[in-house]
């Protein structure tokens, strides 16, 4: 990355997040698919996207209300595997909070996994930067793969039922959000928190409307952060 | 098949919603500083619900019937194996759907 110190912020932030191309691609074109394989059509799949922007998110939704889970349910979960996008929003506010009102509302519009992922350890890696070469580079990680979200989402749904079930994409979102989920088991609290997750939600598989899942969620975010603070009181955390 | 009144329901809320998850600090809190407890649980909140989600979808796929299926199993174990090792999201997909396929091809 010799010619990176060249390239302005902008331009730094959407060679770095080109990569990721690669996996939005695929991740976006299966939640297309079984958009329209659930019944929407191709307008409400792409508005869907475009709304919301996280797959995700949009991918529980729409699983529970397929499995005729009340509305409301469908959407609590939904946001409950959002609620990281506060922990990022909350991270990257010492960096872009005195930015323009409407520069923020932007920047929340466009946060994702891999615009954060990108910027947080960008910021922390160049603190000589100014507001506007950091909310530069911010933007600049969003314009490969923001758009692409709903784009590859509206490929999806053209393509639709022409995919045949021998290409078992039914396994692609426990595949997409396992090799998401696992490069963020950093620390033990995370493996135990991740555990506890697990055990959990099979065991209350039988909770009526999928309550099961944020019951397991919610106990394997205080299990993760009560297993944090025995560590640093004991001066064992990094 | 999804009633479209829930449908549009959820997807409004859910885009309202997650409009304002992403804007609660960085729009609203600005540069105040935050309780540490808050920002405690938070961390967890990825590595908490995220395998929650999935655990019942690996271990009881609705595509066999809710039956334990092995290439669909290996599958998982292959993907969580391989982010954990190379801490890389692509390959860990390529692994894993590389896994399915042949399990699906050789044990199917």
């Amino acid at each position: 990355m010799a010619s990176t110190s060249s390239k302005t912020p902008y331009w730094q932030g959407v060679s770095d997040a080109l990569p990721f191309v690669l996996v939005v691609t695929p991740f976006a074109l299966v939640f297309g698919v079984i958009a329209t394989e659930a019944g929407l059509n191709i307008t409400e799949a792409f508005l869907f996207s475009i709304t919301t922007n996280a797959g995700a998110a949009q991918l529980t939704s729409l699983q529970l209300l397929q499995e005729n889970t009340p509305a409301v349910i469908a959407l609590v979960s939904g946001l409950a595997v959002n609620l990281r996008m506060a922990m990022y929003s909350a991270s990257l506010t010492p960096h872009l909070g005195a930015a323009p009102l409407w520069k923020r509302a932007l920047i929340a519009y466009l946060l994702v996994d891999q615009s954060y992922a990108l910027s947080h350890a960008k910021f922390e890696e160049r603190n000589d930067w100014s507001l506007q070469q950091k909310t530069s580079y911010y933007f600049g990680s969003c314009t490969p793969v923001v758009p692409l979200w709903s784009l590859m989402t509206l490929v999806g749904a053209f393509l639709g039922e022409s995919i045949p079930p021998s290409m078992a994409l039914d396994f692609a979102v426990p595949i997409a959000f396992l090799a998401i989920t696992a490069p963020m088991m950093r620390t033990a609290p995370h493996m135990l928190a991740a555990l506890v997750a697990i055990s959990a939600s099979l065991l209350l598989v039988w909770v009526p409307y999928s309550l099961g899942v944020i019951i397991a969620g919610a106990l394997a975010m205080i299990v993760g952060a009560q297993a944090e603070l025995w560590l640093s009181k004991r001066g064992l955390a990094k | 098949m999804i009633e479209r009144p829930e449908l549009w329901f959820v997807m409004a809320a859910l885009a309202v919603g997650s409009f304002t998850l992403r804007f609660l600090f960085v729009g609203l809190i600005g540069d105040r500083p935050l309780p540490a407890w808050l920002l405690r649980h938070l961390r967890y909140t990825a590595v908490a619900v995220l395998p929650a989600l999935i655990a019942p979808m690996v271990v009881w796929p609705a595509a066999t019937g809710g039956t334990l299926d092995l290439p669909r199993f290996l599958a998982a174990a292959v993907t969580l194996a391989a982010g954990l090792y190379w801490r890389n999201v692509l390959a860990a997909i390529t692994l894993g759907a590389g896994t399915l396929y042949l399990g699906l091809y050789l044990l199917a």
